[in-house]
């Protein structure tokens, strides 16, 4: 039985999508605060680029390019989902889930390379921000796959088919957090 | 003690009545600052808790049928009540943020040139470290004069010092000179005090170091020409034509 | 706007829905009732209370009779005494004040005074709870670990907090560290619910201002919470790290930077000050308005200056950091941005007092915690004004001052505010009334040892004695005879102040056992909570009596009706005469 607070909407905006844009704010500044202490460092430690050359921008580069064709799946599940055709929506989310999988494992192999070559966590705080916030961000990738895989497995038997929407809005906040750390970790050398 | 101005008069309050001594040329207006504040926010205050007080006498259900007022305070009429104190809030914290200011310029962002000394101060776990120039009056000069625990200055004399710390935060406080400042591992902070009263003075660890932060106690002798004089000859670590680096001081007295 | 069909077999009694969820007393621990989830949170939040409420009489025990086999205790050894202060300070902050104040008044009230069955997402509150409740287990386990508790005060500045060999407690800290972030955590599932639920889930005919100012004040609380935690859970992870693996992000020999943690801990600690003050002054109002059967005056200006006041706390957080090394340059900055702060919070207490003006004051125990609050409050918002002027802040950062200040602010708060709400809603949660007499006593025996407790230290403060220190004997200026009398005074005070709440809890007892029935709206207040049962059944309203709102609820005294007051959710026609 559904509490009758769940099926009001005095905003005229779905509630799940109000938590989902809340939890998102709430989100924004966890990785705003990390990031904005990585750049204040990085701007007074100009020998960090000693360090950041030994990121592999290609690498970077392959999983921008993995999770921006991912977000664009998520797109359209959410487009099928506005028709209706669950089945169809649930099949873009599982692309979606199998470029989350695809960034996990080409990140696995780079890190894999990095702590094989002594670039570990420890090594000094350039290594230690890298890892911190790509590996905060990489949880959110894991976890968003594993909800989708929850949103997409309803989403087949045309059950809870708004989820889809809203699964995507926290997806493209996990493309952008990337858009960010790319850049900071990775060109910038 | 005649000579001060009224102002002064007013900076030497705490002093006066024995709470705490002023001990440096800046505690004065330190204490100053705070009976500002302490005039103006307490007639605030006082201000605030008898209309306060007056109104819960004045307006207690009596039993005698009477009905509160209805008044939303949307109108103009009301909400001056409110707009005109909030205004005058507004000019007083002008007033307290200019003195605050001045103080805070003279402390810790204007640094008189030409100190008559520099001193270093090193915080470690938990003890003060403290290292004085030498004979030749220079820092980090092989004659310099460590001492833990015990600071030695010369009364009336301009200082600069060096804070540092060793392991993790410390605070080097002298609550008579009225200084404060945080000890950072990594970092040399410099700042200036100038000691006023003679005497012998608590120096404390005020930010919480670990274990034996509450023993982190030091004091601080403000001595006279002569006394500072003799304590630097006899104390000085002989130094040998040959021993002059900087780079390395040997651990006196 | 209509009200959707809704199941009439829904939820009259708790015991419709037994046999559709777990039996007996699991039914409590799985409920997903907002008014189950209020109760578990007040309860852990009072049972820590009891905890923070201990070491403060050990710690006082030991600074008045310095050495003393501190009964119940033992002697205070100088860690000891370190890890007492530290854990006092978070556990009265983060699992007294916001449990109880924030978490538990939020999911009871909000609902209630919005109109709904429950919060929008029950579950994710039941998770909120949870998590919370794990994070209490963390934080107790944390004081008896090998090593001890964690002992580098509350604010946890590294390289302390970050380096076992310093701190010497390797286990303690880490655990303190994970049992913080597991708190913010469970207040980031719960605020969720409290800012969707008011934005949502408002009562047929509830306009944004409509709703009673303590939900506005939570929900703004929330945001506030929301969005100033953030970056202390990214610098919780850096610390963690620290910690355990040996990163260096606090570390300056590897480039790190101990200020940093400063920075990300008080952009969060300061705005935090008034994600609990909040709440208790949204409480505050409406038990003055309701027992001097007053409007609230001004309701939108106290609504916008709610908000100013949260926008402003997120640029005072260096105000912390005065002498910590920062630039002096900012000082100047933040001293301006604090005692700009102190325009709107004058303002809501101006808003406060005027309410009182041409009203009809009943002084029974809630209304005079009501009033304490803002008596005892104003001093703590004064004296605030000396530590936001950088100039005086050199003198009294880190002394007695300081701690005599934020207790003023904190006392009120989390102890007066909880009073105040209990007391007033006593009826409403547990359906009986509760003893006025006993509750006087009960006030007054607290009230004035609390200011005896924090004057002498106000006054030791401005004597120059800093904070966290276990014996002042080592410094001889901080042993003088007068000093150690008004510690005496201050601990004499607090153990009068803790004897003095058995009376609270036998109240409680007596009341649950044989207080008479409460009705549904005892203070004859406006706001929804009082339109329906006392206590109010699952799903809050019978499902044909889901409240439909009509005017704003502070509509005391009109001038053309009989009754002084004017529930929310009463039809005009019936009553304008």
């Amino acid at each position: 039985m559904r509490p009758i607070a769940t099926t009001r909407a005095a905003t005229g905006i779905a509630t799940g999508k109000l938590a989902i844009w809340w939890v998102l704010a709430s989100e924004v500044v966890i990785f705003g605060g990390l990031l904005a202490s990585y750049v204040m460092h990085r701007l007074g430690h100009p020998e960090w680029a000693d360090a950041a050359v030994h990121t592999n921008t290609w690498i970077g580069a392959i999983n921008t390019f993995v999770l921006l064709s991912s977000s664009l799946t998520a797109v359209l599940a959410h487009q099928a989902a506005e028709r209706g055709d669950g089945k169809k929506a649930a099949r873009y989310l599982y692309y979606t889930i199998g470029g989350a999988a695809t960034f996990i494992g080409v990140k696995s192999y780079e890190w894999w390379y990095e702590i094989s070559h002594g670039y570990t966590i420890t090594s000094n705080t350039f290594w230690a921000f890298y890892y911190s916030a790509a590996g905060l961000h990489a949880l959110h990738v894991i976890a968003g796959a594993v909800i989708m895989f929850i949103v997409a497995r309803d989403a087949a038997k045309n059950l809870e088919l708004h989820r889809v929407e809203l699964i995507g809005i926290y997806w493209h906040f996990v493309d952008i957090v990337w858009i960010f750390l790319f850049p900071l970790l990775y060109i910038a050398k | 003690m005649n000579d001060m101005s009224f102002w002064e008069r007013i900076g030497h309050f705490f002093d006066d009545i024995g709470l705490i001594r002023i001990g440096s040329s800046y505690a004065g207006d330190i204490d100053f600052l705070i009976i500002l504040v302490l005039v103006v926010v307490g007639v605030w205050f006082l201000a605030a808790e008898l209309i306060f007080v007056y109104f819960i006498m004045r307006f207690r259900a009596k039993g005698d049928g009477r009905r509160a007022d209805y008044i939303d305070g949307k109108n103009k009429r009301h909400k001056r009540w409110i707009f005109y104190p909030h205004l005058a809030v507004l000019v007083f914290d002008v007033l307290i943020v200019v003195v605050s200011f001045k103080v805070w310029n003279n402390v810790k962002m204007t640094l008189p040139d030409n100190p008559d000394a520099v001193i270093r101060v090193i915080g470690q776990q938990w003890a003060w470290t403290f290292q004085h120039p030498g004979v030749d009056g220079e820092l980090d000069t092989a004659d310099d004069i460590f001492t833990v625990d015990e600071l030695h200055v010369e009364n009336e004399k301009v200082y600069h010092f060096k804070l540092e710390a060793t392991d993790v935060l410390h605070s080097f406080s002298v609550p008579v000179w009225r200084i404060k400042q945080d000890a950072i591992p990594g970092r040399s902070i410099t700042g200036w005090f100038q000691p006023t009263v003679a005497g012998e003075f608590d120096v404390q660890c005020a930010e919480i170091c670990g274990f034996g932060h509450g023993v982190m106690a030091a004091r601080v002798m403000v001595e006279t020409a002569e006394e500072h004089a003799a304590w630097v000859a006899a104390n000085a670590p002989a130094v040998t034509a040959a021993a002059t680096d900087a780079n390395t001081p040997a651990p006196g007295s | 706007m209509v009200e959707p069909a809704v199941d009439l077999t829904h939820g009259h009694h708790h015991d419709d829905h037994a046999d559709h969820g777990p039996k007996g007393w699991l039914k409590y621990v799985w409920s997903t009732d907002h008014k189950v989830i209020a109760m578990q949170y007040m309860f852990t939040g009072m049972f820590m209370a009891l905890v923070g409420g201990f070491m403060a009489y050990v710690f006082r025990m030991q600074l008045a009779f310095p050495g003393i086999d501190v009964p119940g205790f033992g002697m205070v050894s100088p860690g000891e005494y370190n890890a007492l202060v530290t854990n006092h300070g978070t556990i009265m902050i983060f699992w007294v004040a916001m449990p109880v104040l924030l978490a538990a008044f939020g999911n009871y009230l909000i609902p209630l005074m919005v109109g709904a069955d429950d919060m929008v997402f029950p579950k994710v509150n039941r998770l909120s709870f949870q998590v919370f409740f794990v994070s209490t287990i963390v934080i107790l386990a944390s004081l008896v670990v090998e090593g001890g508790g964690f002992a580098g005060a509350w604010t946890a500045y590294p390289p302390l907090s970050a380096d076992s060999t310093y701190n010497l407690t390797p286990l303690g800290s880490t655990l303190w560290v994970i049992g913080v972030g597991l708190e913010f955590v469970a207040f980031l599932l719960g605020g969720i619910n409290f800012i969707t639920t008011l934005m949502n889930s408002r009562a047929p005919g509830m306009r944004a201002f409509d709703v009673p100012i303590v939900v506005w004040m939570i929900v703004v609380a929330s945001i506030l919470f929301m969005l100033s935690v953030g970056p202390l859970l990214a610098g919780a992870i850096m610390l963690i790290f620290d910690q355990t693996i040996g990163t260096g992000f606090f570390n300056p020999a590897t480039g790190g930077d101990p200020i940093l943690w400063q920075h990300l801990f008080w952009f969060f600690g300061h705005p935090e000050v008034y994600v609990v003050l909040l709440p208790a002054m949204g409480v505050v109002i409406e038990i003055i308005t309701t027992f001097a059967r007053k409007k609230v005056f001004a309701y939108r200006t106290v609504i916008f200056t709610v908000v100013a006041t949260g926008v402003l706390s997120f640029f005072v957080w260096a105000h912390h950091q005065f002498i910590a090394g920062i630039d002096p340059r900012m000082a100047n900055i933040f001293t301006i941005t604090t005692l700009l702060i102190s325009v709107p919070i004058a303002e809501l207490c101006f808003v406060y007092i005027a309410t009182l003006y041409g009203g009809s004051i009943t002084l029974n125990t809630p209304m005079l915690w009501a009033l304490a609050f803002v008596a005892e409050f104003l001093i703590g918002g004064v004296t605030g004004i000396f530590l936001g002027a950088a100039g005086a802040d050199i003198y009294f950062h880190d002394t007695y001052f300081v701690l005599a200040h934020f207790h003023y602010t904190f006392f009120p708060i989390a102890i007066i505010g909880t009073f105040a709400a209990v007391t007033y809603w006593f009826p409403k949660m547990f359906g009986k009334m509760m003893d006025d007499r006993l509750g006087k006593i009960h006030f007054w025996g607290t009230i004035i040892p609390f200011n005896l407790i924090f004057i002498p230290l106000f006054v030791l403060g401005m004597g120059g004695q800093h904070r966290r220190i276990y014996n002042y004997t080592h410094f001889p200026e901080l042993a003088l005879d007068w000093f150690q009398d008004m510690r005496v005074v201050a601990t004499v005070s607090l153990l009068i102040m803790l004897a003095f709440q058995f009376v609270f809890f036998y109240n409680w007892y007596k009341t649950i056992r044989h207080g008479p029935k409460a009705p549904r709206n005892p203070w004859k207040a406006n706001s929804l909570e009082w339109t329906t049962e006392s206590p109010p059944p699952h799903g809050n309203w019978r499902p044909d009596e889901m409240p439909v709102v009509y005017r704003g609820p502070y509509e005391y005294s009109t001038t053309d009706r009989e009754d002084d007051y004017w529930p929310q959710n009463e039809p005009s026609s019936r009553g304008s005469a």
